[in-house]
């Protein structure tokens, strides 16, 4: 098996999520300067809602084709979603629009832990498999293998990020979230409703956050009212590298953050076995005579790759790959 | 006579205006009106509080006293439903957005409008008046030359078929000869019948430009007259002339 290109198309696939989860985070924080910690919850109930609506649907025996129940669940979970995002910017975070800038943020964090656990008291706190009920094909490409599943993820995010892109380059109230996230009081003057606004991203963002939710689901095939904690970390490091506030940033920075992910953590292990290093191999000919291998980094090291690229960017790039400002405030 | 019905309300008219920064009052009471097709200016010293009460009358900082649009309670707006009324204000620093092109930046002042036809000719209005904006549609904003920028700033508000036009410092940070071109096109908007309000630093032109205008001092309007006894008068020779 070809490790780089498996690791290529596996970091593909969870990148494509990264962006996907990362664009919610960019656009609230592009409007506001606000990081909306809750989102990644909002991702987790995107993936509870549509795992719910797969099992009810599974389970009454209706006998649809297994394709229109994901999209069931998906249709299910977005509008849920939405009315989440909405209700956050509506009650928690717009009575503190012009608060002193952490006490928005430490809502957000109060926010992120009251969706959590009221998702705990939907669903509770096991694991739920996540329905697996599309057929999920491999194919061979170059010694590598590509899941239907991956296939469709990769598919339907570049859509998701090509039909943002074009919603905020060519149409009206696209135009206007722009203008907002640069100049809230001039786009006032011209008779841009910032509240309207501020909604919309937030709206937008949960919308595709839950689609994002579905995708994660149905590729770890696991659902866990917890899940949303360190993939919307992830997300928002995604945010960071491709520099807040930027869509185009999110995009890039979510698919690097996949690529960098996946192959550190298919390759760690190699690196990091002492046996191959030439000095300290000598010094434990003994053990590596016997264990064949003295591995210090496994491959469950996979979510240290996120946080040392946030940090390095932070301390190398503070404005990200593609950010013009530097992020003053954080 | 003094029935409301028969008022005669002036087009925008401040009374007792009052804008305060924490503790600090920056505007002390001032009053005055603006009529229908006039050009009339307010000019002073830089800090004498032109911005701030511009900025109060375009809601875009909270103030105290009465400001009226015709018959209509400004004060109690929120700025963002003052250019479907009429009213457009060209900010400080013109404003414009920068990473967004000429073309959306124009886009962006007919926001409010939906009569597609009217914003594609008001569209090729601002293009005649401003041909360099033309030129340079697909260009972002923020790569314009600062004259330009002041002219997309004007452009954008006239996209709104603003009846009133706030302009704050237009001249500001331009070069002398860029400043003429940017007086010529307030010059041939108020032409149109458009209401103008000025603030400037640079008296001179200011009054030259309108018919009449207001002097601020330290928050406090202390003259108000025609520009050519303005122009005239000693005090203001002095203290804005540099004569």
């Amino acid at each position: 098996m070809d490790t780089f290109l498996q690791q290529l198309i596996n970091g593909l696939t969870t990148g494509s999520v990264y962006a996907i989860v990362a664009l919610g985070y960019t656009m609230v924080y592009g409007v506001i300067q606000l990081i909306n910690f809750a989102h990644g919850e909002v991702v987790m109930i995107g993936a509870m809602v549509a795992f719910s609506v797969i099992m009810a649907l599974v389970g009454a025996g209706t006998g649809l084709p297994p394709a229109l129940v994901v999209l069931l669940g998906v249709l299910a979970a977005v509008p849920v979603c939405m009315a989440i995002g909405y209700a956050l910017e509506r009650l928690a975070y717009r009575p503190l629009r012009h608060a002193p800038r952490l006490a928005p943020l430490i809502t957000a964090i109060g926010m992120s832990i009251i969706l959590q656990h009221l998702a705990l008291l939907i669903w509770g706190r096991d694991p739920r498999a996540f329905p697996q009920i599309l057929e999920n094909a491999s194919f061979a490409i170059g010694g590598a293998a590509i899941s239907t599943v991956q296939i469709a993820i990769i598919l339907l995010s570049l859509l998701m990020m090509a039909g943002l892109t074009w919603f905020v380059h060519r149409t009206k109230f696209g135009i206007a979230i722009r203008a907002t996230a640069e100049d809230v009081r001039v786009a006032a003057l011209m008779g841009i409703d910032a509240n309207r606004v501020i909604a919309a991203t937030f709206v937008i963002g949960a919308a595709l956050g839950a689609v994002a939710g579905v995708m994660v689901g149905t590729y770890y095939g696991i659902a866990h009212y917890t899940m949303g904690f360190v993939l919307g970390l992830k997300a928002f490091s995604a945010a960071v590298l491709g520099g807040i506030g930027n869509l185009a940033g999110a995009m890039l920075g979510g698919i690097v953050l996949g690529l960098v992910e996946a192959l550190g953590t298919g390759y760690i292990s190699e690196i990091s076995d002492l046996c191959q290093w030439p000095l300290v191999g000598e010094l434990l000919t003994e053990r590596c005579a016997a264990e064949g291998h003295v591995i210090l980094f496994g491959s469950n090291y996979q979510d240290v790759f996120a946080f040392l690229v946030l940090i390095l960017v932070l301390v190398f790039r503070p404005s990200g790959l593609l950010g013009e400002r530097v992020a003053e405030r954080a | 006579m003094n029935t409301p019905q028969e008022r005669k309300f002036a087009l925008l008219e401040a009374v007792d205006l009052e804008v305060h920064y924490g503790g600090i009052a920056a505007v002390k009471g001032v009053s005055f009106a603006v009529e229908e097709g006039e050009m009339v200016c307010l000019i002073g010293a830089n800090g004498a509080g032109k911005t701030s009460t511009l900025k109060a009358l375009a809601r875009m900082i909270p103030s105290r006293g009465e400001i009226r649009y015709k018959t209509e309670r400004l004060d109690r707006l929120p700025s963002h439903a003052l250019i479907k009324m009429g009213l457009a204000l060209v900010p400080e620093g013109r404003g414009i957005f920068a990473r967004l092109t000429v073309a959306e930046n124009l886009a962006m002042g007919a926001y409010h409008r939906s009569d597609k036809a009217g914003i594609a000719a008001d569209l090729e209005h601002v293009y005649g008046l401003l041909p360099r904006l033309k030129e340079r549609a697909e260009q972002l904003a923020g790569t314009l030359s600062g004259g330009e920028q002041q002219m997309l700033a004007i452009g954008r508000a006239l996209m709104g078929r603003p009846k009133l036009l706030l302009l704050d410092e237009p001249s500001m940070g331009l070069a002398p000869l860029m400043v003429e071109k940017v007086f010529e096109v307030i010059r041939a908007v108020a032409a149109e019948g458009v209401t103008i309000f000025l603030v400037e630093q640079n008296a001179r032109l200011a009054l030259h430009t309108c018919s009449r205008g207001y002097v601020m001092e330290s928050g406090k309007i202390t003259l108000a007259d025609s520009s050519a006894r303005l122009l005239a008068d000693p005090r203001v020779r002095a203290a804005y002339l540099g004569e």
